[in-house]
């Protein structure tokens, strides 16, 4: 199978009404939910989702199950515990979530009926990213809807379990993307990352015992429990269930966001008329960002990788949140990488030192390449800047408190070791080989 | 000595019984467990480079600079953060960790300015320590871009300046506001390079900053700088010392170049404040050397006369010629002694051996009368001993916290700052104050029960309280049993169970929901470990003493005496008020709290001293007021208590002076007692003498000379010099040697030598054969005096009541900036906060006046009347108005009366009804107070120079 025949989580996109609690239940919408309250235990519900094989769609790919797992027993621990959603979609590339948002709110609000009631948690709070104005306008319809029909409220669903849902909107940082970062913001502080361990299933909101999960994973809840633990860990490939969202953008003909196998390879999500649709008419692949802006960039000759989590780890890279970026042979690696490199200097949130002045350092070491004025020894202190915040390879190594470092350094390293050419030429030939562009206006880290 | 920097070990010590082994650059180590390898490390004296990690900070792993290796690890782990383990393998210098720590410092230089030559942080850096540990020689990015370097100093508060083109965001300035001082003035503004240290308003000085020092101290470059380091340069000398502020007594290490202190940095080795300390002790000693320090001893025929500049010689003379004339002509009792409780201890100590050996009466008193008098005596009745039972510390194990007529956070910020942080993890807090004092709601803080009663009913609320617990069976039956008296349990228990001790009878009197009293009763009464906290809002009443004994009774009774957590402890207003009364200041009392009717006690005394004792109890403060006014008190040595504006109803204080003959004032400064004073001896601030102070939790502390005494003798020697004239021939060659004497002939002192407070830094007593190394904690196996004793608590309401020419009731306290009647903190920058006395007024009172804040109030009791501006604010209550008593120009005592405590004369500060109306200008009393201030104040030129 190369490309998916059914579709699992974009099933019910667009069909009319279906982001209406009466649409979404007319389609089958609450009976996942219901059925686990009525006919499992939490401690089952959790099994289910271990032997899913469902891991998590934020970035990291960590199993769903294993992460409530770590939630301590009431016996050992009786402060209340939280689910919270990461709908913080603020990677560079990656626009999935928020068309469950749009499309599909229901399908969350089920899910995290299930995994409210798996977790023991009587609160969940969905942090929306602070841009995401539409998005959070139809979730909060859904929610109102969701009450407004005994969803919930005193008891969930008529039964006696208790859950109350809140959406909260961030403030425009990409940080708070970051699940601690996320916590300290949902507890009315600045957003910089909490120093780990502890991890938040132990001691995360307000204290207390909180588990952080995508919307996405969340929203695989429901076709979980619709069709069995078994079947979701069969659609996937190797160890990562399911099916998965990815967002394809750059240099094809039809970019979108799509929902691809497990064992769907990049080729194929760039050239399947399904998807991309490959390239544009006398363009070729020069390098594609598999999983958002911090994932190290992939050469044409790794275009085989198949799409599932495990797959990009002998590359030294990830699946990350899906965001794949396709750059063709026109493509100016110097000034994409600035472009990148300009993100993660305006988005570091300033605790650690190597990320705070490194990351504008790199930025402006970056345009010195690329307007023609740096030197080879320029290129040396980029990378040092860059294995100074997280050596690469290895990926996981970072030297920073949360992987915002990481996420900045990684870019950097790949992109000069992959393509250390046009880096030279840039300096060799004193000036950008791609010619005059546009300049426009970038901010702070010029 | 010479200077050295507290050591720092980089993260917060951790006590575990628990230890691990490890292995640190091939060293094995043993730590306790939870200690950060960093930590480890430093003990093994590998310092680890860090900057953003202090040890009175939690770990914060954000400069990336402790990076190690661990074996078994993947990456670099920060060992700041990372715990040690058993077994642990860690490499702190390997090359892969030099460059990481290198290109840190490289990119912290390239947003630093390089003018490390002329910072006043030059040597006393540690940035530039940094640089120098990693072996930093280049920076290779140039200083193009967004730079911080050309931010301009922010100098608004008086004592510091904070520099943002220095900072180089660790953010330990902001974690020091959160976690050391609880007052989070303090954040960090923006996010990456924009990042900035920055208050919630424009400048440091108009924001919530209360320049405790925190920051100031955690900043470890030149951004957060002492201006007098930036003026004088870096410190080249450092002596141990004690403040001399409030009776938190923290120790400090006053800084100097030479014999000029340069800074006062709170010390790690004080164990009443661990390196903290507060706006006053921090900063305001400027005092010390202000141009109106008096440094040559005065003498003048009468108090009209100019003052007459003399040698020591002919002012001891002169002043014991006069005090033994008046003794040959109105007999042996008309003279006294009033001790200091800014004095040392030995310096107590020798005023109350002149006065009762030298003038033969026992007309000894202190100032602690005005204070915490009713503490001595209730707690000696009920416990056995009049001291509190707690040592700060324990207020880090306390579940429940019930503060009572205390401020902390304005009167002893130190020890409100611990109690903060304790209240940050959680302990629930009970205030029981007529005003919202900050405590009631405070970031981080919010009071679960403000119990804001009419002032002057302590007595009812306690009494409701201890109802609830004793009627609602929340009497520890068990506790009680074994540690009390049995029959004085059951009298007590039948009494206060009588419904008119209820908190719905009571409703009436103290204005508190008795809803609100049942609530907080059950909190108390159910807490693990529930401990009060009191200031003067409790002695300074007709019922001090009662009220004392009330609080005692509910501690008893709930079973909160004689462990950590719990107790009855009084936040005692000056630097040495429990050393005075330890030091046998009262007229009743000999040194430690025995009666002078003891024949035992008398003769140990009489043997050592070789002279006969008194065994009637001399005349307390009012008394010789009053028996001057009578005509039969003509003389008194007052050591360093400004009588004329500390005690209640001046224009009394006044006309008792004026009918004296002789008095002698012995201060720093020519205060408002010596407008009235015959004989003047220049005092010694705390910088120039050795001595003791002891603090609220018994703790007694080493005072080391800093300097030279500005007029030759420091204030020992001075009244060593007055007993010699009157023939005592007293012979101590150093403050070490009273301290001997003390020890000789007080049984709670027998272990204290200076030997054993240079070891081990400070001792609580009691300090003798059975605790050698003094008691932290008081009671805890059985009461001082056997078995607890409940006393019967009725409440009698004061005199002093509002009636329809004085509808008001006005009540005073202390304000942060300023302490007691200003004699120092008026003479420091500290006026950029406090500079005049306000008078807080409810809205709805200053509706009825037409007030509104600014304008200037007659404040009128039947005692006397006085002027100042009005504050109209919501902290206090209606038909409350209130002031502090900081300012001779206000001289609130003017309206304070002479009601007083009945057990043991405090009088009563508290509670004094007046009237509050729009005027004009001064009253009549400030009028002719200025002109004394004039008039009373001269001082005829030339004369001999006595100063060293």
């Amino acid at each position: 199978m190369s490309v998916l025949t059914e579709k699992v989580m974009t099933r019910d996109w667009g069909k009319p009404g279906q982001h209406a609690f009466k649409g979404y239940q007319e389609r089958g919408g609450y009976q996942q939910l219901k059925k686990v309250l009525t006919s499992m235990q939490p401690a089952q519900v959790t099994d289910e989702v271990k032997r899913s094989n469902l891991r998590g769609r934020g970035g990291a790919g960590f199993p769903t199950g294993l992460k409530w797992s770590f939630v301590p027993s009431l016996e050992k621990n009786t402060k209340p515990r939280y689910l919270a959603i990461n709908a913080d979609e603020s990677e560079p590339g990656t626009a999935k979530d928020r068309f469950i948002l749009e499309y599909d709110p229901h399908l969350l609000l089920e899910g995290i009926g299930i995994a409210c009631y798996a977790l023991g948690a009587h609160t969940c709070y969905i942090y929306a990213r602070g841009e995401f104005k539409h998005p959070s306008a139809v979730l909060d319809a859904a929610i109102a809807d969701a009450y407004a029909n005994g969803v919930f409220g005193k008891k969930l669903m008529g039964t006696d379990f208790e859950l109350d849902v809140y959406q909260v909107r961030g403030a425009g940082a990409y940080i708070c993307g970051e699940e601690t970062a996320l916590l300290e913001s949902l507890e009315g502080k600045k957003g910089w990352p909490r120093l780990k361990p502890p991890f938040p299933a132990v001691v995360g909101l307000f204290g207390c015992p909180t588990v952080v999960n995508n919307v996405e994973t969340i929203a695989a809840l429901p076709r979980i429990f619709e069709k069995g633990a078994d079947w979701f860990a069969r659609l996937g490939a190797a160890k990562s269930g399911g099916t998965r969202l990815v967002t394809l953008s750059g240099s094809v003909k039809r970019p979108g966001t799509y929902e691809v196998g497990m064992d769907t390879s990049m080729k194929e999500l760039i050239f399947d008329k399904e998807y991309g649709q490959g390239m544009p008419e006398g363009r070729s692949v020069k390098a594609v960002i598999p999983g958002g802006s911090s994932a190290p960039v992939l050469t044409a000759d790794e275009l085989e990788v198949k799409l599932e989590f495990d797959a990009f780890k002998p590359l030294q890279s990830m699946a990350g949140s899906g965001g794949v970026i396709v750059m063709d042979d026109s493509t100016c690696m110097v000034r994409s990488l600035w472009r990148v490199a300009r993100f993660y200097a305006e988005e570091s949130c300033g605790q650690c030192t190597p990320c705070r002045e490194g990351q504008p350092w790199m930025a402006r070491l970056l345009r010195k390449i690329e307007e023609g004025r740096g030197e080879l020894a320029d290129l040396d202190t980029l990378m040092q800047v860059a294995q100074s915040i997280a050596p690469w390879p290895p990926i996981g190594l970072g030297n920073t408190i949360c992987a915002l470092g990481d996420a900045g350094a990684l870019p950097v390293q790949s992109f000069v070791q992959k393509f250390r050419k046009d880096f030279e030429d840039h300096i060799t030939q004193k000036r950008c080989p791609h010619g005059d562009k546009p300049w426009g206006t970038y901010g702070e880290f010029q | 000595m010479a200077f050295e920097r507290d050591f720092d070990q980089g993260t917060p010590v951790v006590v575990s019984d628990e230890k691990v082994r490890l292995t640190i650059d091939g060293r094995q180590v043993t730590v306790a467990r939870g200690t950060s390898v960093m930590a480890a490390a430093a003990g093994l004296g590998a310092a680890i480079p860090k900057l953003c990690a202090t040890d009175s900070l939690e770990a914060f792993g954000s400069c990336r600079l402790c990076l190690v290796e661990i074996e078994g690890r993947r990456g670099t782990p920060a060992s700041c953060t990372t715990p040690a383990e058993e077994g642990m393998v860690v490499r702190t210098q390997t090359d892969r960790l030099k460059t990481l720590r290198r290109g840190v410092m490289e990119l912290y230089v390239s947003d630093h300015p390089l003018d490390c030559l002329t910072c006043s942080a030059n040597g006393d850096c540690e940035l530039q320590d940094m640089a120098g540990a990693v072996g930093l020689r280049e920076v290779r990015y140039g200083h193009e871009g967004a730079q911080h370097r050309t931010t301009p100093p922010d100098a608004s508060n008086p004592y510091f300046t904070f520099d943002s083109s220095k900072c180089i965001v660790c953010s330990r300035c902001v974690r020091a506001c959160e976690e050391v001082q609880g007052t989070f003035a303090l954040t960090i503004e923006g996010r990456g390079l924009a990042s900035k240290v920055a208050t919630g308003s424009a400048d440091f000085l108009s924001s919530e900053c209360v320049s405790c020092g925190a920051c100031v101290q955690a900043c470890p470059t030149a951004t957060l700088n002492e201006k007098s380091v930036i003026e004088l340069g870096t410190p080249t000398g450092v002596v141990e010392t004690t403040c001399a502020y409030c009776g938190v007594g923290c120790g400090f290490r006053a800084e100097t170049q030479g014999d000029r202190v340069v800074r006062m940095v709170p010390s790690k080795k004080g164990q009443a404040n661990e390196g903290h300390s507060c706006v006053k002790g921090r900063f305001a000693f400027g005092y010390a050397s202000h141009e109106d320090r008096i440094t040559t001893p005065m003498i003048r025929a009468r108090i009209t006369d100019p003052w007459r500049k003399v040698t020591w010689d002919e002012a001891f003379t002169h002043a014991a010629n006069e005090l033994q004339r008046l003794q040959a002509k109105y007999g042996p009792d008309a003279i006294g002694g009033i001790t200091s409780s800014r004095c040392t201890n030995e310096e107590v100590f020798l005023v109350q051996k002149l006065v009762r050996g030298g003038f033969g009466n026992n007309n000894v008193d202190t100032c602690a009368r005005v204070c915490h008098s009713p503490t001595g005596y209730g707690l000696k009745q009920t416990f056995g001993t009049s001291a509190g039972t707690q040592d700060f510390k324990s207020v880090a194990k306390a579940d429940v916290v019930l503060v009572i007529g205390a401020n902390p956070t304005d009167a002893h910020p130190v020890f409100a700052s611990r109690l903060k942080r304790r209240l940050r993890e959680g302990a629930r807090l009970i205030v029981a104050d007529p005003r919202r004092i900050e405590l009631v709601r405070a970031p981080h803080v919010e009071a679960t029960h403000h119990l804001a009663l009419k002032p002057g009913t302590n007595v009812a609320l306690i009494n409701a309280l201890a109802h609830v617990v004793v009627t609602e069976g929340l009497v520890k039956q068990q506790y009680v049993a074994e540690r009390c008296e049995p029959d004085d349990f059951e009298r007590w228990a039948r009494f206060i169970a009588d419904p008119v001790n209820s908190p719905e009878a009571m409703e009436g009197a103290t204005g508190v929901p008795a809803a609100e009293v049942r609530a907080a009763a059950r909190l108390y009464a159910s807490a693990p470990n529930a401990a009060i906290y009191y200031g003067l809002g409790v002695t300074e009443h007709s019922q001090g003493s009662t009220m004392v004994m009330g609080m005692a009774n509910l501690a008893m009774a709930t079973g909160n005496i004689g462990r950590d957590g719990v107790g009855v402890n009084p936040l005692r207003g000056q630097n040495n008020v429990q050393g005075s009364c330890d030091m046998g200041s009262f007229p009743h009392e000999l040194p430690g709290y025995r009666h002078v009717a003891d024949d035992a006690t008398r003769e140990l005394f009489e043997g050592l001293w070789g002279v006969p004792l008194s065994k009637d109890p001399g005349l307390r403060i009012p008394n010789m007021l009053d028996e001057a006014l009578a005509g039969a008190f003509k003389g008194l040595y007052v050591q360093g208590e400004d009588l004329a504006q500390s005690d209640p109803n001046t224009q009394h204080v006044v006309k008792g002076l004026e009918a004296m003959e002789c008095v002698i004032v012995h201060d720093l400064f020519l205060n408002e007692t010596a407008k009235y004073a015959h004989v003047f001896f220049p005092g010694s601030s705390f910088l120039e003498k050795d001595g003791t102070f002891t603090n609220a939790e018994r703790r007694i502390s080493r005072v080391r000379k800093v300097m030279q005494p500005l007029s030759g003798l420091a204030d020992w020697e001075v009244t060593l010099g007055l007993a010699n004239a009157m023939g005592m021939g007293l012979r101590y060659a150093h403050p070490s040697e009273v301290m001997e004497e003390i020890a000789q002939l007080t049984p709670t002192f027998a272990g204290v030598s200076y030997e054993k407070l240079d070891a081990l830094g400070s001792v609580q007593w009691p300090c003798n054969a059975q605790a050698p190394r003094g008691t932290p904690v008081m009671h805890v196996d059985r009461f001082v005096r056997g078995k607890g004793r409940f006393m019967l608590t009725e409440f009698i309401p004061t005199l002093e009541r509002s009636g329809p020419r004085f509808p008001l009731l006005l009540t005073t306290g202390r304000i942060l900036s300023q302490y007691n009647v200003g004699a120092q903190t008026a003479r420091t920058p500290n006026t950029a906060w406090h500079d005049e006395d306000v008078l807080e007024v409810h809205p709805f009172d200053a509706e009825n006046r037409g007030l509104t804040t600014g304008d200037l109030v007659l404040l009128a009791s039947r005692a006397g009347e006085t002027t100042l501006r009005a504050l109209v604010t919501e902290r206090v209550q209606p038909g409350v108005v209130y002031t502090t008593f900081h300012h001779a120009k206000t001289g609130a005592n003017v309206v304070t009366t002479e009601f007083s405590d009945w057990a043991t004369n405090c009088p009563e500060y508290k509670v004094t009804a007046v009237q509050v109306s729009k005027t004009s200008g001064p009253s009549a009393f400030q009028r002719e107070d200025r002109r004394r201030d004039v008039a009373l104040r001269q001082v005829l030129e030339g004369g001999p120079d006595v100063t060293r």
